[in-house]
C-alpha cells in the first residue's frame, strides 16, 4: 500500500515519519544483509576484496560474513560449481533460514563460464537454486560485486508481503527448500529442477522443415 | 549421499571406515568452511579432541582442465591457466609458455624475460602477504591481518590492471615473450612499490613475530623429517622451511634468474611458524630481485617478432618445465603430435602435492591446528583439483 505522499511530508516537516510495516521490513532487511562465508573458486578471492580495505562491503551493510548457513540470509555463489559439489550448494541454500536470496557471481556460477564443457562442471546454479541477481564477469570486479549487492537491495526494498504478487519467502505455500540432486552413474539425478529452471527453448533451423 | 552407494561418482561417505571404536568422534570438515582454503573437505577422526586419523577428499572443484585443454589449441589454454592458481595467474602464465617454448624452441627476447621476472616477483608477493592474512584468519583473527594483506594486494592488482587490462585473470604471456609492452610510468610506478613494500613487511612482521598467540599456535605444530618431505615430494616454502636447500630458481634456472643476487631462505624445524617466517624472508628477496630487474630494465621488443600465433604447430615431442611458483614447483608436461592441439596436457600442481601428507603432519595434534596445518602448507583449491 502506497502512502500519501502529502501526508508523508507534512508529518515529517513535524518530525513524525511515516512508513508501512512492508516498507519498513524491507528497509531492515535490505539493509543488514548476511552473506554465507562461502567461496568456490575465482570468484571467491575478489568476494573476499569486495569486504576489505579498499572496496569496503561494510558500507552497504553486508560486512558480516557467517560460516554457518543457520544465520547467514544472501548466499553469493562465487564460483565454479562442480557437480560434486552441487548437491552440497543446495543443501547449504536448504539450510538458511527465509528470508533468502541468492547472488551468482561470475560466468561460471551463471552458466559454467570458461569451463562450460568440462564434464564435471554445472552449467550454472539456476538449475537447482533461485537466483535473484546474476553477476557477469570472469571474475567480476569487486565494484560489480558492490553493484549486484545494491541491485538486490532494490529488489527487496520493493517486496511485496502480502497480495498475490508476493515474494515467495513471504507465501505459506511457498518452499523453503529445494530436492538435493544426487551423483548418479553419469550425471547429477536430477540434472536440474525444472519447477524453478526454465529454460528458453532452442530454435533450430532443419532445412524442409517448418519450424 | 551420506551411504556410500556403489552407482556415486561422490564415492565419499560422510563415515569413512576407520578405527572402530564407539569411543572415537568422526568428523567431515568442509567443503564448506569457515576457513578461506576453499572446496576442501578432510573426514578427521577424533578421540577426544586428538586426531586419530584424517583422510582428505579431493575433486570438489575438479573442472576438467586438462581435458579441455587437449581439445583446444595451445594459445587458448593460457586463459586457463590464469585460473588455475588464482592467487597468482602470472607464475602459471609463465609456466605454461615455458613448457611451450620449449617444445617449440622459442626464443624469448631480453625485455620479456626481465618483464617475466618482474611479474612473477610481483605475484610472488601477492601470494605471501594474501597467506600471511590467510593464515591469521585461520587462527581466529578474522580480518585485521588480512585488511593489511588486501590493501597491499590492491596496489599490485592496480599495477597488473595497467599493464593487462585485468585485475587476477591476466591472460599476458605469449609463446615467444609477452602480449603488450609497459604502459607509460609502470616501471617508475613498480619501483616506487617495492620501495614501499619493505616498510610494510616491517609493520607486519612487528605485527607477528612476537605474538604470543601466533608463537603458541604455530611453533612445533606441523613439522616433519627432511626425509619424509623430500620423499612426499614436496616443495617451495614448506620445503625449505624444514632446511632443505631447494629452489628451481637456483638448482634448475629458468628465465634469467643466474643473472640476480639473490638468496634461498631457510628454516631450521619446519614447523608452521618457521613456514610463515620463510615466506616473509622470501618477500624481502623478492624485493631485492625486483629491485635489480626494474634497474637492469632493456629496450627491445617483448614479443619474438617469428612467433606465431595463428596455426601454432609445435613440432613432434614432449617437453617438462618447471619454475619455481609462489607454493612450489609448478610444471607443465606436454606431449604434442605435431597439430594445433597438444596430445597431452599435465599440470604438475605444487599444492596438490604438498597437500599429500598432510594426514602424517596432523596425527596426534588437536582438531584446531588441523586448520593451521592446512593454512600453512598455502593450498589453492583451483590447482589441487585442477
Amino acid at each position: 500500500m502506497e502512502i500519501d505522499s502529502m501526508l508523508e511530508d507534512d508529518m515529517k516537516s513535524q518530525g513524525v515519519h511515516v512508513t508501512s510495516f512492508e516498507q519498513l521490513i524491507n528497509w531492515g532487511r535490505s539493509s543488514s544483509l548476511w552473506p554465507l562465508q562461502f567461496g568456490l573458486a575465482c570468484c571467491a578471492i575478489e568476494m573476499i576484496a569486495a569486504t576489505m580495505a579498499k572496496y569496503d562491503m561494510a558500507r552497504f551493510g553486508a560486512e558480516v560474513f557467517r560460516p554457518s548457513p543457520r544465520q547467514a540470509d544472501l548466499m553469493i555463489v562465487a564460483g565454479t560449481v562442480t557437480k560434486k559439489m552441487a548437491p552440497q550448494v543446495v543443501r547449504l541454500y536448504n539450510q538458511m533460514a527465509e528470508p533468502k536470496y541468492v547472488i551468482a557471481m561470475g560466468a561460471c556460477a551463471i552458466s559454467g563460464g570458461p569451463f562450460k564443457e568440462g564434464y564435471n562442471v554445472l552449467k550454472g546454479i539456476d538449475r537447482f537454486i533461485p537466483v535473484d541477481v546474476v553477476i557477469p564477469g570472469c571474475p567480476p570486479r569487486p565494484e560489480a560485486l558492490l553493484d549486484g549487492l545494491l541491485t538486490l537491495r532494490a529488489q527487496i526494498a520493493k517486496e511485496k508481503l502480502m497480495g498475490s504478487h508476493r515474494a515467495r519467502h513471504a507465501d505459506p505455500l511457498g518452499t523453503a527448500a529445494f530436492p538435493v540432486p544426487e551423483c548418479g552413474a553419469h550425471d547429477l539425478e536430477p540434472t536440474s529442477n525444472r519447477e524453478i529452471w526454465h529454460p528458453l527453448p532452442v530454435l533450430r533451423e532443419v532445412e524442409g522443415v517448418e519450424a | 549421499m551420506i551411504s556410500a552407494s556403489s552407482k556415486s561418482f561422490d564415492a565419499a561417505p560422510m563415515i569413512e571406515s576407520g578405527p572402530d571404536d564407539d569411543s572415537l568422534l568422526r568428523v567431515s570438515l568442509g567443503p564448506q568452511h569457515p576457513s578461506t582454503h576453499g572446496v576442501f573437505r578432510m573426514n578427521v577422526v577424533l578421540d577426544g579432541e586428538t586426531v586419530v586419523s584424517l583422510k582428505p577428499v579431493f575433486g570438489y572443484l575438479h573442472r576438467n582442465h586438462e581435458k579441455i585443454a587437449e581439445g583446444i589449441t595451445y594459445l587458448s589454454s593460457m586463459p586457463y591457466t590464469d585460473r588455475l592458481d588464482y592467487i597468482c595467474p602470472l607464475s602459471n602464465n609463465w609456466a605454461y609458455a615455458h613448457a611451450v617454448e620449449k617444445l617449440a624452441g622459442l626464443e624469448v627476447p631480453e625485455r620479456a624475460q626481465y618483464l617475466r621476472v618482474i611479474l612473477a616477483e610481483l605475484t610472488r608477493l601477492i601470494n605471501h602477504t594474501a597467506f600471511a592474512g590467510f593464515i591469521l584468519g585461520d587462527m581466529g583473527a578474522w580480518g585485521s591481518a588480512l585488511m593489511y594483506a588486501f590493501r597491499e594486494r590492491e596496489l599490485i592488482l592496480d599495477l597488473f590492471e595497467d599493464l593487462t587490462g585485468a585485475r587476477m585473470m591476466a591472460n599476458f604471456m605469449r609463446f615467444g615473450g609477452c602480449r603488450n609492452d609497459l604502459p607509460d610510468g609502470w616501471a617508475a610506478q613498480v619501483s616506487r612499490l617495492v620501495d614501499d613494500y619493505g616498510p610494510f613487511l616491517d609493520e607486519m612482521e612487528k605485527l607477528l613475530v612476537g605474538n604470543e598467540i601466533l608463537l603458541a599456535r604455530t611453533q612445533g605444530i606441523g613439522s616433519l623429517s627432511k626425509e619424509t618431505l623430500v620423499n612426499g615430494g614436496i616443495s617451495g616454502p614448506m620445503l625449505r622451511a624444514a632446511g632443505v636447500n631447494y629452489d628451481i630458481r637456483k638448482v634448475d634456472p629458468y628465465g634469467i634468474y643466474e643473472r640476480f643476487d639473490f638468496r634461498i631462505p631457510l628454516g631450521a624445524t619446519g614447523d608452521c611458524y618457521d613456514r610463515i617466517m620463510i615466506r616473509f624472508l622470501e618477500m624481502r628477496e623478492s624485493l631485492k630481485i625486483l629491485q635489480q630487474a626494474l634497474a637492469q630494465l632493456p629496450e627491445g621488443p617483448v614479443i619474438d617478432p617469428k612467433a606465431r600465433i595463428r596455426n601454432f604447430k609445435p613440432p613432434v615431442g614432449e617437453s617438462y618445465a618447471r619454475i619455481e611458483g609462489p607454493k612450489g614447483e609448478l610444471g607443465f608436461h606436454l606431449i604434442s603430435d605435431g597439430t594445433t592441439k597438444p596430445y597431452r596436457y599435465r599440470i604438475r600442481p605444487p599444492s596438490f602435492i604438498n597437500l599429500t601428507l598432510i594426514e602424517d603432519m596432523c596425527l596426534g595434534l588437536d582438531l584446531a591446528d588441523v586448520v593451521v596445518i592446512l593454512g600453512s602448507v598455502d593450498i589453492v583449491l583451483g590447482e589441487v583439483d585442477r
